[in-house]
């Protein structure tokens, strides 16, 4: 059967590519139902990586965030119809390292084609079943998955309950890991730091809103999350250095293309843990998946990261979703139809 | 219930393949008509696939179907009519008789030929047809449109943003197209080969779905060197079944 991909072949041109695609593999067949564009499918879509990065990885299939529809198992575990999301992670060999940062794991819309495509095959391995998630919602459980990674992998390493964690950054990862957060340390007191008032007016289930500029006191975290990413790292981490008490953990979660210089006499001087978490392993997302299935509060609180829905049917439409995608406030829809 | 009818009834003279009909020709290492059975075994909207062949051609359908989908029940192979709404005609019986379809239940009909069909026309197709009972898909023309009515001299040049090509599918509901084929003198059915245009010209309103470029059909040779193109295969003159 032949199956299309839209693939980005320079910045901001998208074509169509055809692929003959095998229906009776063994694989799942399965239809991108609703996607999410990501800040780093921006970063590509706009040419905002280095040209090097580009050259070496374009023509790409954008998109890691999706959700879909069975069409098709040979092996009748999974049935027509079926709602699952799609995992974007392809695991490489070996057990040394978790399957998320194995050096030949690869990650869809980076190394390997991602979900902006007609249908996928796919292993069971790379789908989860859901059922009682809005499919716009399911459509963002990778990055929500994500925000579970960096909380699991913190509640790992801290020592004692924490009393004070903080979070920087207003948008959509600085919301998620917030809700996150207040989800699997209620008793912690949870302050979270923006530049944008109105957004962080969406964080009322934090115990503290500030701007960055209010921020003054020194020493009272426990233990802070970077959102931020971007030229804005390093006068966030910089504050971050400031305000976290000694032998305090700080999750880096914000991706920066450039260089971020560091005062690391303080975080000796400290003695700060800083650990780096970007993307999660299939684990993540069942426990993200559980989350927004059985608690309705979560789910509600996640939804409001969907900022907008568009439709899909060409590739027009997928420009518009990019360029519409950069003024809205946290995440974009596609309405896969095409 | 949603039917789609394969129209595999063509003989293949203008390939210049020795007699072997367009839609059994090799592309990717697959004949046509597999690739073209497979995208709309995958819709989620498709219960049931007929495919009318040309009683010559029957056997080798019929090995195809064996070979690439064993007892698959959702597929039936059935011999084409004189003419294409012949074909379809045949093909709401066999929908009736094998699957149990009934007169309100849709009837989605393609080119074998136009592999490249993708979900989103199959799926706005039945939407259209189950709304308004009939419809076609077209392109919006690129090239000026000129009217000869002579072949010597343009009698008519329309204007181009009214124009569109005909693609497939055309979907409509299967007891509507039997009243509006029984409804048409002989003479007539002869010479409307096209089944939406039967509709028209009863009066009904056909709802246009929008089509793609890439939805062409394979009837020429260029046309199939282009479709392996697309697919990035590389040129190979001993493509056949």
């Amino acid at each position: 059967m032949i199956n299309t991909q839209y693939r980005l072949t320079s910045p901001m041109v998208i074509e169509t590519n055809f692929e003959n695609l095998d229906i009776n593999s063994g694989q799942i067949l399965v239809r991108p139902k609703a996607l999410s564009i990501c800040k780093a499918d921006m970063r590509y879509y706009f040419g905002m990586r280095d040209a090097k990065v580009l050259k070496q990885r374009l023509p790409l299939a954008l998109i890691h965030e999706a959700c879909g529809t069975v069409l098709y198992d040979k092996n009748d575990v999974f049935r027509t119809g079926d709602k699952v999301i799609l995992l974007p992670n392809i695991p490489g060999k070996g057990t040394q390292y978790s399957e998320n940062y194995r050096l030949d794991s690869r990650f869809r819309s980076s190394r390997a084609d991602g979900f902006m495509q007609e249908m996928l095959n796919l292993p069971a391995s790379q789908i989860i079943q859901y059922q009682k998630i809005d499919d716009n919602l399911a459509a963002i459980t990778e990055f929500i998955s994500v925000g579970v990674h960096a909380v699991s992998t913190y509640q790992k390493q801290v020592k004692h309950q924490p009393k004070r964690i903080a979070v920087w950054g207003d948008g959509a990862l600085g919301y998620a890991v917030s809700c996150l957060l207040k989800y699997f340390f209620p008793e912690a007191y949870l302050t979270c730091i923006g530049v944008n008032r109105s957004k962080l007016a969406m964080f009322r289930f934090a115990d503290e809103c500030l701007t960055a500029d209010e921020v003054t006191s020194q020493n009272i975290f426990d233990d802070v999350f970077e959102c931020v990413g971007g030229q804005a790292s390093q006068k966030a981490i910089s504050q971050i250095i400031d305000t976290i008490l000694p032998e305090g953990i700080i999750m880096l979660l914000g991706v920066s293309e450039e260089p971020v210089p560091i005062l690391t006499r303080m975080v000796l001087e400290k003695g700060l843990t800083l650990i780096g978490r970007s993307r999660s392993t299939r684990e993540d997302f069942e426990q993200a998946v559980y989350i927004l299935e059985h608690d309705k509060k979560m789910a509600d609180r996640m939804k409001m990261l969907i900022s907008e829905e568009v439709e899909v049917r060409d590739v027009d439409s997928i420009h518009q979703a990019f360029r519409q995608s950069k003024i809205v406030d946290f995440k974009l829809i596609m309405n896969w139809k095409i | 219930m949603v039917i789609a009818g394969i129209l595999a009834g063509g003989v293949g003279s203008r390939m210049g393949q020795r007699g072997m009909p367009k839609q059994f020709l090799e592309l990717a290492g697959k004949p046509i008509v597999i690739h073209t059975l497979e995208k709309f075994l995958a819709s989620p909207e498709i219960d049931a696939v007929i495919v009318g062949v040309h009683k010559e051609w029957l056997h080798l359908m019929l090995d195809l179907q064996k070979n690439y989908f064993g007892e698959d029940k959702r597929i039936a192979v059935v011999i084409g009519g004189n003419n294409r709404n012949e074909t379809i005609l045949n093909i709401a019986e066999a929908a009736k008789e094998k699957f149990g379809a009934v007169e309100e239940d849709i009837i989605v009909t393609h080119d074998a030929v136009r592999p490249f069909v993708s979900l989103r026309i199959i799926s706005e197709n039945v939407s259209a047809a189950e709304q308004y009972g009939v419809c076609d898909t077209v392109l919006g023309a690129t090239d000026t449109i000129v009217q000869s009515e002579n072949q010597e001299f343009i009698t008519d040049m329309p204007i181009r943003s009214q124009m569109y090509q005909g693609q497939t599918p055309q979907s409509f509901r299967i007891g509507l197209f039997e009243s509006v084929y029984c409804d048409t003198e002989e003479k007539e059915q002869n010479l409307v080969t096209d089944a939406c245009k039967l509709f028209f010209l009863k009066g009904y309103k056909v709802h246009m779905v929008e089509g793609e470029t890439s939805n062409f059909k394979i009837t020429y040779p260029f046309d199939l060197e282009m479709a392996r193109m697309m697919i990035g295969e590389q040129k190979n003159d001993q493509h056949a079944v």
